[in-house]
């Protein structure tokens, strides 16, 4: 049904950190990586080591230039579908292939009944589907349905395989519709925010800002060296002499 | 956004096809004789009509699949277009059998009532579609599926007076099509002043909804080559040609057809030669319009490659 499902108990969703994000595709590959073997599989490409590389991709990470309170920035910025509360990417859909998840949420295409339209996609401002031209039908983010709940692999990896390929740790995983969940936490600590806020779709992914440059933690100073007493003759030469030369 | 070719030889030739059936029916309506002639013009409605749905299965990923489209009526205009569409093959089908049959069917007023409801519907369904997308703010407007009515009856009005003047039928349609055609050219002039002075909805600002950031360039973008969205959303090729298209459009679809109607008037004898070039030049006019609608618009995810955003503060002058 494309009818939206109302208010869900869960809302799972991510939160990006665009402080922490290095914009090293990281996400980008590990969800391909998933996606092309599970729900959304395949995730076609074409002339893929060519001159005129294209495929369907759910996620993608572009890389800003901007200034934060007059100070320069370079901010990499990572896009997939937000898993929006009230998007019309599902009421458009005239086969009922793309609907919102009751109990949690998550934007899907059913493969089955998708025909190929694209209407969806253009009700997208976040421009977070792409086709796929070999499957006929339309990819998106799946917030990876077949490892979250998946029992079959250790507990560790039921988060969406971007989540679990992030390096800085930059990405989080959780019900952004529990307000004592990490990632509600994380966002009120942080100040998150949604994309594109006024035009009303909204969005469950958060994001983080840049820190400024002053409030960014830093690295603790490491503990004063000691030299261990020594075991022999030799070592005892060696101390009396760095003794000496200290004082 | 990407001109769906099949697309728009659908709403183009199913437009005509849905404006003579609107004329047709209203005709039948008030009285108007359910003879060969009608007979002609309904077939020659159909053709256009079922043509263009076809065409317009080429573009999907599944056209197999298309059945599938008339479930989500609740909510998808889509949908509607698809229900509107098939459900105007009833009206349109008893009127064939009520024409074709010795001694006819009764009721032939009230199939012409539904078939010009239906055919109606449909147009208004098809302009719904674009006016009900808010992330492309030249589509967003209330004029739009106006305008898509206007176009069709005005087409389908030439095209019913080239049937009419073919079947020797003295008819109003030539009157009615040099009436409508410029109400439509005329709204679509109103609808190019409002786009091109509309004021951007959303910049890259809001895009990236990062607080406080300002002077936001592209420093790398997400993939070397362009993607689906590049490549549906982000098409340009006709914006820097948009006012000589835009003549062209108006040339095609109103200046032409008119002169036709007016000679056709005048030279009788060669009615029909003028008509149909009438007929051709609109026909092709509002190819270029709809092209044209395409190529124009929009689409807010290009703010995330550095796009322009909406509304074109001089782009056009």
């Amino acid at each position: 049904m494309t009818n939206l499902p109302g208010a869900t108990p869960k809302k799972l969703g991510l939160v990006i950190d665009l402080d922490t994000c290095v914009g090293c595709h990281a996400c980008v590959t590990s969800c391909k990586e998933w996606n092309t073997g599970g729900y959304s599989a395949p995730l076609s490409d074409h002339d893929p080591y060519g001159a005129d590389p294209s495929g369907a991709w759910l996620n993608r990470v572009h890389s800003y230039e901007m200034e934060i309170g007059g100070a320069g920035r370079t901010v990499h910025f990572p896009r997939s579908c937000l898993h929006c509360e009230e998007p019309d990417c599902v009421t458009v859909c005239p086969t009922g292939a793309s609907y919102k998840r009751a109990e949690d949420g998550i934007v899907l295409v059913n493969p089955d009944t998708c025909i190929g339209c694209k209407l969806c996609s253009w009700a997208c401002p976040y421009g977070a589907r792409e086709y796929d031209h070999d499957d006929g039908v339309m990819k998106k983010c799946t917030l990876c349905v077949d490892r979250i709940y998946n029992d079959t692999i250790p507990e560790e990896d039921r988060v969406p395989a971007c989540v679990r390929a992030c390096p800085t740790g930059a990405r989080a995983f959780g019900d952004l519709g529990d307000p004592d969940s990490d990632v509600s936490a994380l966002v009120a600590e942080r100040g998150g925010f949604d994309l594109m806020q006024e035009f009303g779709y909204k969005p469950v992914n958060k994001y983080l800002p840049p820190r400024a440059p002053s409030e960014a933690p830093t690295a603790p100073e490491p503990d004063a060296e000691t030299i261990p007493a020594p075991r022999d003759r030799l070592e005892r030469l060696f101390a009396w002499v760095d003794a000496k030369l200290s004082a | 956004m990407h001109p769906a070719y099949s697309v728009i030889f659908f709403t183009t030739a199913s437009g005509a096809g849905y404006g003579l059936w609107f004329w047709l029916g209203l005709r039948l309506l008030a009285g108007g004789a359910a003879d060969g002639a009608a007979l002609a013009a309904l077939i020659v409605g159909g053709v256009l009509v079922t043509f263009g749905l076809f065409s317009s299965t080429f573009h999907l990923g599944h056209p197999e699949r298309a059945w599938r489209a008339l479930s989500q009526w609740r909510s998808s205009w889509l949908s509607r277009e698809g229900v509107a569409a098939v459900a105007t093959y009833v009206p349109a089908g008893l009127l064939f059998l009520g024409l074709v049959l010795p001694g006819g069917l009764p009721g032939v007023a009230v199939l012409g009532l539904l078939l010009a409801l239906g055919a109606s519907m449909t147009v208004w369904c098809t302009g719904m579609i674009y006016a009900a997308l808010r992330t492309v703010p030249e589509w967003n407007h209330g004029i739009v599926p106006v305008l898509y009515l206007g176009l069709a009856g005005g087409t389908g009005a030439l095209v019913l007076a080239f049937v009419d003047a073919v079947a020797g039928v003295d008819g109003v349609m030539g009157v009615v099509a040099g009436l409508v055609l410029p109400a439509a050219a005329a709204l679509k002039w109103v609808y190019w002043r409002r786009i091109d002075g509309a004021e951007a909805p959303f910049g890259m600002a809001e895009a990236l909804g990062i607080p406080g950031a300002a002077n936001i360039r592209v420093l790398d973008p997400p993939h070397t080559r362009p993607n689906f969205v590049m490549r549906e959303m982000g098409y340009a090729v006709a914006r820097r040609h948009a006012v000589k298209l835009r003549l062209w459009a108006l040339t095609l679809l109103l200046t032409v057809p008119i002169a036709g109607l007016i000679l056709a008037a005048l030279l009788p004898g060669l009615a029909i030669a003028f008509l149909a070039l009438a007929v051709a030049a609109a026909g092709v006019g509002v190819w270029v319009e709809r092209w044209l609608f395409f190529a124009e618009a929009r689409h807010l995810s290009m703010l995330y490659y550095g796009a322009t955003p909406g509304g074109r503060g001089g782009e056009v002058s």
